[in-house]
């Protein structure tokens, strides 16, 4: 029988097109807001996390601070950090190795035109190359990556290949040679695409090379460090603290240099999303609260214009829960159509937006959009609608039929 | 003849106690038969109204009882009062009263759905009935779309859904012109000669001694007089 109140419900609504819709918007924008938000957030966190390119997660970073800037990491710090740094990590019982590394803005030329990207440098030597591949996680697509000493070559990330991906309007291809600030060099090997825009888009040079190429003398971006036990992390952190300060002359709580784990900074950025995210959805969560209202307004008006109706079906044996239940329904009915509408276009707009994420970030993120999502959103709107009919249904269950057919 | 409605000494008093307190009803008697065909005449504001509530079970008295086949109904509560006249009260509405966003069909299919008739089951007997008034081909049809006269066939056949022992109609040809009237009186005719009782509420003289067979005269809430066909003519009974 409830399928008989759900029909009745539905013509009522049909019947009164504009200001069925105009009930809806608020449920509709709502539920549109959340969908699409989540998924959205969703998305974005995936493609955030992606840049990170974690290959290894006892792997710490050691950066100078002191000035912000938006440039590589490192680059453009007042007091930047030098390769004794490095030697001197090296030498802690609890640090299994510490790499310098070094990333750069640079121009590139090919096929006559120019544009500017990163790159990084690869140690000299095989042990601290292996250590750099693993860390990073970069593997090689084509050709084949830098070994130890090898000079005047370079390899690439798999964007930067790509004609229809760079902005040079043609592939790149092994042994192809292009300029890097001013600079001939020979693509030896493509690296396998990441997600992440940085490397991606990276050229992989030989430290001596880059260091001569671009003259930055024994300065050091970053300091990779491996620590020996994973679960003694924390204590590493403190040993190399204490090492930088004294190297570098400053005292507890005044450190111009920075220490992360590649988690911590996950972490960091993926509670900045989930802040994002709840803000947007208790804005959402009040645009839903304004829709019930005006579902409760028109239920309301819509008892009172009513009452004739309600007056002739209770003449004609309708029981006062039969009464009940069409209001009740029909005030569900109109949170649900809000709902679906709300989810449809939240489903579309968490595409679009990924879509655009994608194409922004050269990431291969998939929007995600959740099942249970969409039907926790439909129940939730039933719900919501329903309760706001609830004190309207009450009051048309207890029409008095007499009154309401001479009225 | 079996009796089917019984007023009882029945008292209907609103707003009792307050100052501006109004007797609609004082100590009415009536009793309606299995098979009659009675008219509860009165000029406006006499208590006709009241009485239709009460004999159609929308309303229970201040005092007295109403008895529905014997059964006391003046205490049923709302919901229970909803169920009975639904299943043995049809009703005809001088606005006919149509569920204007249902089409023929579905309005004369609602009474079933209140009384959780099945789906075919419904479907089937409103077709039945609506060819029974001629409306076969207006089934789909609105109301709206509707003359005054088919809506108030369609009332009829929604009156008769849940095929009720008792057909009430108030003033059931006041919205109507004569001819349409009299189509409308045909229906109700042959319906009592298949052996359904009607009673209409009217205060329009003419009508009641041309169709009815027995007439109860309502004046400031009480029974003036009580007439009855007999032979066709019009005598006096005791009230």
């Amino acid at each position: 029988m409830i399928k008989d109140y759900f029909n009745l419900a539905f013509k009522n609504l049909k019947k009164r097109g504009a200001r069925t819709w105009l009930t809806l918007i608020g449920i509709l924008i709502g539920v549109a807001a959340v969908v699409s938000l989540i998924s959205l957030g969703n998305g974005l966190k995936a493609a955030v996390n992606s840049q990170f390119n974690i290959g290894s997660t006892e792997v710490l970073t050691v950066q100078a601070g002191g000035v912000n800037n938006y440039g590589p990491p490192g680059s453009g710090a007042a007091k930047p950090l030098v390769q004794a740094d490095t030697d001197a990590i090296n030498k802690l019982s609890d640090v299994e190795v510490a790499i310098s590394r070094n990333i750069k803005n640079i121009k590139v030329e090919f096929n006559k035109k120019v544009l500017f990207t990163y790159v990084a440098s690869i140690p000299d030597n095989a042990k601290d190359i292996n250590y750099v591949y693993k860390f990073t996680g970069l593997e090689i697509d084509s050709g084949k990556l830098l070994g130890a000493g090898e000079r005047g070559a370079i390899v690439i990330g798999n964007n930067l290949a790509k004609g229809n991906k760079n902005s040079f309007d043609r592939d790149i291809h092994i042994g192809d040679n292009i300029m890097v600030n001013g600079k001939n060099f020979r693509v030896q090997g493509i690296l396998k695409k990441t997600g992440s825009l940085i490397y991606d888009n990276v050229i992989l040079m030989n430290g001596i090379d880059m260091k001569n190429l671009l003259g930055y003398g024994n300065n050091v971006d970053i300091i990779a460090v491996k620590v020996v036990s994973k679960d003694m992390i924390n204590q590493t952190i403190n040993d190399i603290e204490k090492l930088m300060r004294k190297r570098r002359n400053v005292k507890v709580g005044e450190e111009d240099f920075d220490i992360s784990t590649p988690e911590a900074t996950l972490s960091s950025v993926n509670s900045i999303l989930s802040g994002i995210q709840i803000f947007i959805i208790i804005i959402a969560s009040i645009s839903i609260a304004v829709g019930a209202i005006g579902i409760t307004n028109t239920m309301t008006t819509s008892v009172l214009e009513r009452k004739r109706e309600i007056g002739i079906m209770k003449a004609i044996g309708a029981r006062n829960e039969q009464i009940f239940y069409q209001f009740f329904i029909e005030a569900g009915l109109l949170g649900l159509i809000g709902g679906l509408v709300g989810a449809a276009l939240g489903v579309a707009v968490g595409y679009l937006g990924t879509s655009a994420l994608n194409a922004f970030l050269s990431s291969t993120t998939r929007p995600s959009v959740s099942i249970w999502l969409v039907i926790f959103t439909l129940l939730g709107s039933f719900i919501v609608g329903a309760v706001s009919g609830l004190v309207p249904a009450l009051k048309a269950a207890k029409e008095n039929p007499v009154e309401d057919i001479r009225g | 003849m079996a009796e089917i409605i019984h007023l009882k000494g029945v008292w209907k008093i609103y707003k009792e106690g307050e100052e501006n307190q109004v007797i609609a009803l004082k100590n009415v008697n009536l009793k309606v038969r299995e098979g009659d065909f009675i008219a509860v005449m009165g000029p406006s504001g006499s208590g006709k109204s009241t009485s239709m509530n009460l004999i159609g079970s929308l309303d229970v008295p201040t005092r007295g009882s109403i008895f529905l086949d014997k059964h006391n109904i003046s205490n049923l509560s709302e919901s229970d009062l909803a169920q009975v006249r639904g299943r043995r009260i049809g009703f005809i509405f001088q606005q006919f009263n149509l569920i204007p966003n249902l089409t023929a069909k579905e309005n004369v299919m609602l009474p079933m759905i209140f009384q959780e008739t099945d789906e075919f089951e419904r479907e089937k007997k409103a077709e039945e009935l609506l060819k029974l008034v001629e409306l076969s081909d207006r089934m789909d049809h609105y109301p709206g779309e509707l003359s005054g006269g088919q809506q108030q066939r369609v009332a009829i056949a929604r009156a008769l859904a849940n095929d009720p022992e008792v057909i009430l109609a108030d003033e059931p040809t006041g919205n109507l012109d004569t001819h349409t009237g009299d189509v409308v009186m045909k229906f109700l005719n042959d319906l009592n000669n298949k052996g359904k009782t009607i009673i209409i509420v009217t205060h329009d003289p003419d009508l009641a001694m041309k169709h009815t067979k027995k007439i109860y005269w309502i004046k400031d809430g009480q029974i003036e007089k009580i007439t009855e066909r007999v032979k066709g003519k019009w005598k006096d009974l005791k009230k």
